[in-house]
C-alpha cells in the first residue's frame, strides 16, 4: 500500500488558492475559474441526484408488492418519468464532462483555464434555468411521458406538464453543446508546450470524443423537442398520424441523439478508468493508441446504430439487419479497451486504494452491461427482451454501474487535488463494496425479470415475478445507503480530512504538478513536457 | 436462485425454442469471455499487488498481435450472434401463406380483438394449436406493442398503420399478453391471455356465443350502409372504379405510379382518399374518417377482399 504524504498543515492553510482565493456568494456565482465552475457543477449535479434517487427510491418500494405498495398507476408514471428525465439530463450527462472534465482539462494539458471562461460559466447558468423548469414541471403537478417522450403519446394525449419538462431538456441541450464546444477549442489550442497529442491523458481523449458528440448530437434533440412542443401547442402534424404525421419520425430523432448520448455518459467514464487503473498499477496504458481511438471510433460509429432502439416498433426486415450489425460494430471499440485495461494490470504494481476499488469494480459492471448489449443487438432475442426489465438492467448496469462507479472512483481519486484534504480511506473502501453489491442485487435479478417477460414501466404486474422484485427493492435499499455514505464522509472530509500533498498518488500527469488544491492560475509557471502519459519508472527486463 | 424461480416463460411457440438456443448461445460465448475477463483480472490483482512502496514493476512490451486478436476475435463471434438473431428475425417478417388471419385493435387501454368468422373478445385471444395465426394490428390513439412472452415475440401496435405479427403455437394452455409500448396511465391494465385450444374445441368456441355476422359479412353491410355503393358498382359503370378484384393487384395511379393495393392502401383510401388518386379517376370520394372506426375499417377490408373476380358469368349480377 502507499503511504501518503502529508504536506505540513500550516502551509497549506495560508497558501493561496482557488478556494480562499475569495469568499462569498457573489465570488461563487460569477467566478470564471474552471475548478469552481466545476465545482458549482459538482453541488448542483448532487442535488438533481437525490432528486432522481427518491423518486427511484420510491419506484422500488411501489414495486414490492404486484398491486403497487404505495401510490397510484398515474403517480408511478410520474415517478419514472421524472426519474429518467433527472437521472439522464442532469445527472449523467453533464456529470464527469461538466465536474471532472471542468476541472481537470485545463489542468491536465498544462492551461489556466479553459478557452472561454465566461462561456464556460454560461454553461452552467443555462443548466441551472434547464433544471428550473424541469423542477417546475416536478412541483406543478409532473410529467408522465417517460424520459423518452413517445410521440403521440407526448405531443397529443398526456395531459401532464410535458412543455415545461421538455423545455427544461432543450435549455440544458444548450449548455452541453457550449461545454462541448469550450473543451474542443481548449484541446486543440491550449496545450502546454511539448503536449503532443499522443501524450495527451486517455481522460482528455475520452472528453474530446464526448465534446464531438455533444455538439453534433445536441442540436436533434433540441429540435426534436420543439417539434413535439410546435405537434403540442400549434396541432401543427408531424408525429401524430391523426394531423398527417409520422409517429416513427419521432423515435428516429430522438435515437438519432439519444443513442450517441450513451456514450456521452460512458465515454468520460472510461477516460477516469484509463486514469485509474495506470495510477494504481504503476504503468503506462497497455495499447496507448488503441485505447484513444477507440474513443473516437466510439463517437463516431455511436451515430449509426440508433434504429437498434427500434427492432420491433415497424421499421423493415433490412433496416433491422442494418442496424443490427452496425450496433455490433461498435461494440469492438468498447471491449478493446476492457482487454487494454486488464492487459495493463499484467505485471503492474497493484494497490487498492478507494479509487481503484471503484475503477475495479466499473470494470466488473460495465463488461456485464456491455455483454449483455450483445444479446440485445441480435435481432431474434430482442425482439423477445426488448422493452422489458432485461433492457433496463442492461442500461443500468452500463450507466450505472459504469458510468456512476467510474464517477465516484474519479471524485475519490481528484479529491485531495479538489479539495485540498484526503478523504477517509476506510470507509471509501468500504462504501465501494457495499456500491458494488448492492448494485449487483438491485439489477441482476432485472436481467431474470426481463427474460420472463416482465415489461418496463409496470406499476402493476402477474404475482409470479414478485419474488425477483422484493430482492430487487432490497438490493437498491442497500444501493442507496452506498451511495448517502460518501456524501456524508466526503462532505466531512472537507473540513476535518487530513490535508493532502500536491501528489498523494504517485501519479503521472500535469494536474498533479500543481499545489492541492490549485492557484486560480494552476500553474505558477507553465509546464513543459517531455514525456509520454503515464509515464511511469520501469524495470528493463531481458526478453529472449 | 430461489427455488420456485423459473428463469425462461414456457415454450409456447414455433419460435421459443430457437430464441431459447440463441440465447444460451450468447450466454456461453459472452459468459466465457466475461469470465475469463473476470479471472485475468483476479489473477493479476492477486499476484501483482504492491508489495512495497517504492517497487517498480518490469517494461511489458505490447504487441500488434494481441490488439489485432482481440478487434478480430470477437468480431467474427458477433458475426454468428449477428447471423443468428437476423435468421430468426427474417422468419418473424414472414408469415406462411394460408395463416389464419386475426385483427388487433389497441385502444388506451384495451385489446380488441376479431376473428374473420365474426367472434369478437377483449384482452384474450383465442387460438389454434399447430396452426400459423398471423395479427394485423393497429391503434385507435397512442403506441401499443403486442407482446406474448411464451411465444418470444412482440411487435409495436401503432396509429395510422398496420403492423403484422405471427406465431404457430405448440402447446395448448393460458399465457400472457402485455402491452410492451408505454402508452399512459393504465398501460399495465393493458394485459389479457392468449388461450391456446386444439382444433375441435377452438373450432366450437368459434361457433359458440351470439356470434352471427362473419367480417365479410359486417363489411358488406357497412358498404351499403355508407353508400360506397352509390359511386363503386361491381359492372365498373360508376363514377369509381370498381372494387372488385381489386385487393393484392397493382393499381396505377394518375401521378403514373403503381401501387399494391393492399390492406394499408384500402385504409388510407378510406380516410384520405386524396393522398393517392387511382388513374383516370375523379378525387371525388369523400373522406370517411370519423364515420368509421378502425374495427369497421377492417371489416370494409376484408369485405374488399372478398371481391374475387368472378369466374362465371352469372355470378357478376350478385356481385356488387
Ligand atoms: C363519391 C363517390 C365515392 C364514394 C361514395 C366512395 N368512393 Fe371510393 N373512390 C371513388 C373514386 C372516384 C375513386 C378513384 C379515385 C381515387 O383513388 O380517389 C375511389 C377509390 C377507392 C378505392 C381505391 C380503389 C383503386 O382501384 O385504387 C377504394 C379502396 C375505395 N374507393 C373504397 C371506398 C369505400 C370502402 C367506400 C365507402 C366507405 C367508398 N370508396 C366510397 C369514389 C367514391
Ligand atoms: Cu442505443
Ligand atoms: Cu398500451
Amino acid at each position: 500500500m502507499s503511504t501518503l504524504s502529508v504536506e505540513e498543515p500550516e502551509q497549506a492553510e495560508s497558501r493561496v488558492h482557488y478556494l480562499n482565493v475569495h469568499y462569498g456568494v457573489k465570488s461563487w456565482l460569477l467566478t470564471t475559474d474552471h475548478k469552481r465552475i466545476a465545482l458549482l457543477y459538482l453541488a448542483s449535479i448532487t442535488l438533481f441526484f437525490l432528486v432522481g434517487g427518491s423518486a427511484a427510491v420510491l419506484i422500488r418500494m411501489n414495486l414490492l408488492t404486484p398491486t403497487g405498495l404505495l401510490v397510484e398507476p398515474a403517480t408511478y408514471n410520474k415517478l419514472f418519468s421524472i426519474h429518467g428525465i433527472v437521472m439522464v439530463f442532469f445527472f449523467l450527462i453533464p456529470s464527469i464532462p461538466a465536474v471532472l472534465g471542468n476541472f481537470l482539462v485545463p489542468l491536465m494539458i498544462g492551461a489556466r483555464d479553459l478557452a472561454f471562461p465566461k462561456l464556460n460559466l454560461l454553461s452552467w447558468y443555462v443548466y441551472i434555468v434547464g433544471g428550473l423548469f424541469t423542477l417546475y414541471a416536478v412541483i406543478a403537478g409532473g410529467v408522465d411521458t417517460g424520459w423518452t417522450f413517445y410521440a403521440p403519446y407526448s405531443s397529443t394525449y398526456s395531459n401532464t406538464h410535458v412543455m415545461a419538462a421538455a423545455l427544461g431538456v432543450f435549455i440544458t441541450g444548450f449548455s452541453s453543446i457550449l461545454t462541448g464546444l469550450n473543451f474542443i477549442v481548449t484541446i486543440h489550442k491550449m496545450r502546454a508546450p511539448g503536449m503532443t497529442w499522443f501524450r495527451l491523458p486517455l481522460f482528455i481523449w475520452a472528453m474530446y470524443a464526448t465534446s464531438v458528440i455533444f455538439i453534433l448530437g445536441t442540436p436533434v434533440i433540441g429540435i426534436t423537442i420543439l417539434l413535439i412542443a410546435l405537434e403540442r401547442a400549434a396541432h401543427l402534424g408531424i408525429f401524430n398520424p391523426a394531423l398527417g404525421g409520422d409517429p416513427l419520425l419521432f423515435q428516429h430523432l430522438f435515437w438519432f441523439y439519444s443513442h450517441p448520448a450513451v456514450y456521452i455518459m460512458i465515454l468520460p467514464a472510461m477516460g477516469v478508468e484509463s486514469e485509474l487503473i495506470t495510477c494504481f498499477s504503476k504503468k503506462r496504458i497497455f495499447g496507448y493508441s488503441f485505447v484513444a481511438m477507440s474513443s473516437l471510433a466510439i463517437a463516431l460509429l455511436g451515430f449509426l446504430v440508433w434504429a437498434h432502439h427500434m427492432f420491433v416498433a415497424g421499421v423493415s426486415m433490412y433496416a433491422g439487419m442494418v442496424f443490427s450489425i452496425l450496433s455490433y460494430l461498435v461494440a469492438v471499440p468498447s471491449s478493446v479497451k476492457v482487454f487494454n485495461w486488464t492487459a495493463t494490470l499484467y505485471k503492474g504494481s497493484i494497490s487498492y486504494e478507494a479509487p481503484m476499488l471503484y475503477g475495479m469494480g466499473f470494470i466488473g459492471l460495465f463488461s456485464m452491461g456491455g455483454v449483455t448489449g450483445m444479446f440485445l443487438a441480435s435481432l431474434g432475442m430482442d425482439v423477445h427482451v426488448h422493452d422489458t426489465y432485461f433492457v433496463i438492467a442492461h442500461f443500468h448496469y452500463i450507466m450505472v454501474g459504469g458510468a456512476v462507479m467510474a464517477y465516484l472512483g474519479g471524485i475519490h481519486f481528484w479529491w485531495p487535488k479538489i479539495s485540498g484534504r484526503m478523504y477517509p480511506e476506510g470507509w471509501a473502501r468500504f462504501s465501494a463494496l457495499i456500491i458494488f453489491l448492492g448494485f449487483n442485487l438491485t439489477f441482476f435479478p432485472q436481467y431474470i425479470l426481463g427474460y420472463l417477460g416482465m415489461p418496463r414501466r409496470y406499476p402493476v404486474y402477474p404475482p409470479e415475478f414478485q419474488v425477483l422484485n422484493v430482492m430487487s427493492t432490497a438490493g437498491a435499499s442497500i444501493l442507496g445507503v452506498g451511495y448517502l455514505i460518501p456524501l456524508i464522509y466526503l462532505i466531512w472530509s472537507m473540513r476535518y480530512g487530513p490535508v493532502a500533498s500536491s501528489n498523494p498518488w504517485g501519479a503521472k500527469g500535469l494536474e498533479w504538478q500543481a499545489p492541492s488544491p490549485p492557484p486560480t492560475d494552476n500553474f505558477e509557471e507553465t509546464p513543459v513536457v517531455t514525456a509520454q502519459a503515464y509515464d511511469y519508472p520501469s524495470r528493463e527486463v531481458e526478453v529472449a | 436462485m430461489p427455488p420456485g424461480i423459473p428463469l425462461a416463460p414456457p415454450q409456447a411457440s414455433t419460435f421459443a425454442p430457437g430464441v431459447d438456443h440463441l440465447f444460451l448461445f450468447l450466454l456461453g460465448v459472452t459468459g466465457s469471455v466475461a469470465i475469463l475477463v473476470f479471472v485475468l483480472i483476479f489473477i493479476f490483482a492477486v499476484k501483482y499487488r504492491r508489495r512495497s512502496p517504492d517497487e517498480v514493476p518490469p517494461r511489458v512490451h505490447e504487441t500488434m498481435f494481441l490488439e489485432v486478436a482481440w478487434i478480430g476475435i470477437p468480431f467474427l463471434l458477433m458475426l454468428v450472434m449477428f447471423g443468428w438473431g437476423a435468421e430468426i428475425y427474417y422468419e418473424e417478417f414472414h408469415p406462411p401463406p394460408g395463416s389464419l388471419e386475426i385483427f388487433v385493435v389497441g385502444k388506451q387501454w384495451m385489446w380488441k380483438l376479431q376473428h374473420p368468422e365474426g367472434k369478437r373478445e377483449i384482452d384474450e385471444l383465442h387460438v389454434p394449436v399447430g396452426r400459423p395465426v398471423k395479427l394485423t394490428m393497429t391503434s385507435e390513439d397512442v403506441i401499443h406493442d403486442f407482446f406474448i412472452p411464451a411465444f418470444r415475440i412482440k411487435k409495436d401496435v401503432l396509429p395510422g398503420r398496420y403492423s403484422s405479427l405471427w406465431f404457430e403455437a405448440t402447446k395448448t394452455g393460458t399465457y400472457h399478453f402485455f402491452c410492451s409500448q408505454y402508452c399512459g396511465t393504465n398501460h399495465s391494465e393493458m394485459k389479457g391471455w392468449v388461450v391456446v385450444m386444439n382444433p375441435a374445441e377452438y373450432q366450437q368456441w368459434l361457433s359458440g356465443g351470439a356470434g352471427g355476422e362473419t367480417m365479410e359479412q359486417a363489411g358488406a353491410r357497412l358498404f351499403q350502409k355508407l353508400a360506397c355503393t352509390n359511386c363503386h358498382r361491381s359492372d365498373n359503370s360508376g363514377r369509381a372504379p370498381t372494387l372488385v378484384g381489386v385487393y393484392g393487384r397493382p393499381v396505377k395511379l394518375v401521378d403514373g405510379s403503381t401501387v399494391m393495393a393492399d390492406d394499408a392502401y384500402i385504409r388510407e383510401s378510406i380516410l384520405r382518399p386524396a393522398a393517392r388518386v387511382a388513374a383516370g379517376y375523379q378525387p371525388i370520394m369523400p373522406t370517411f374518417q370519423g364515420q368509421v372506426n378502425e374495427e369497421s375499417i377492417l371489416q370494409l377490408i376484408a369485405y374488399i377482399k372478398s371481391l374475387k373476380i368472378p369466374e362465371s358469368p352469372e355470378r357478376m349480377k350478385a356481385a356488387p
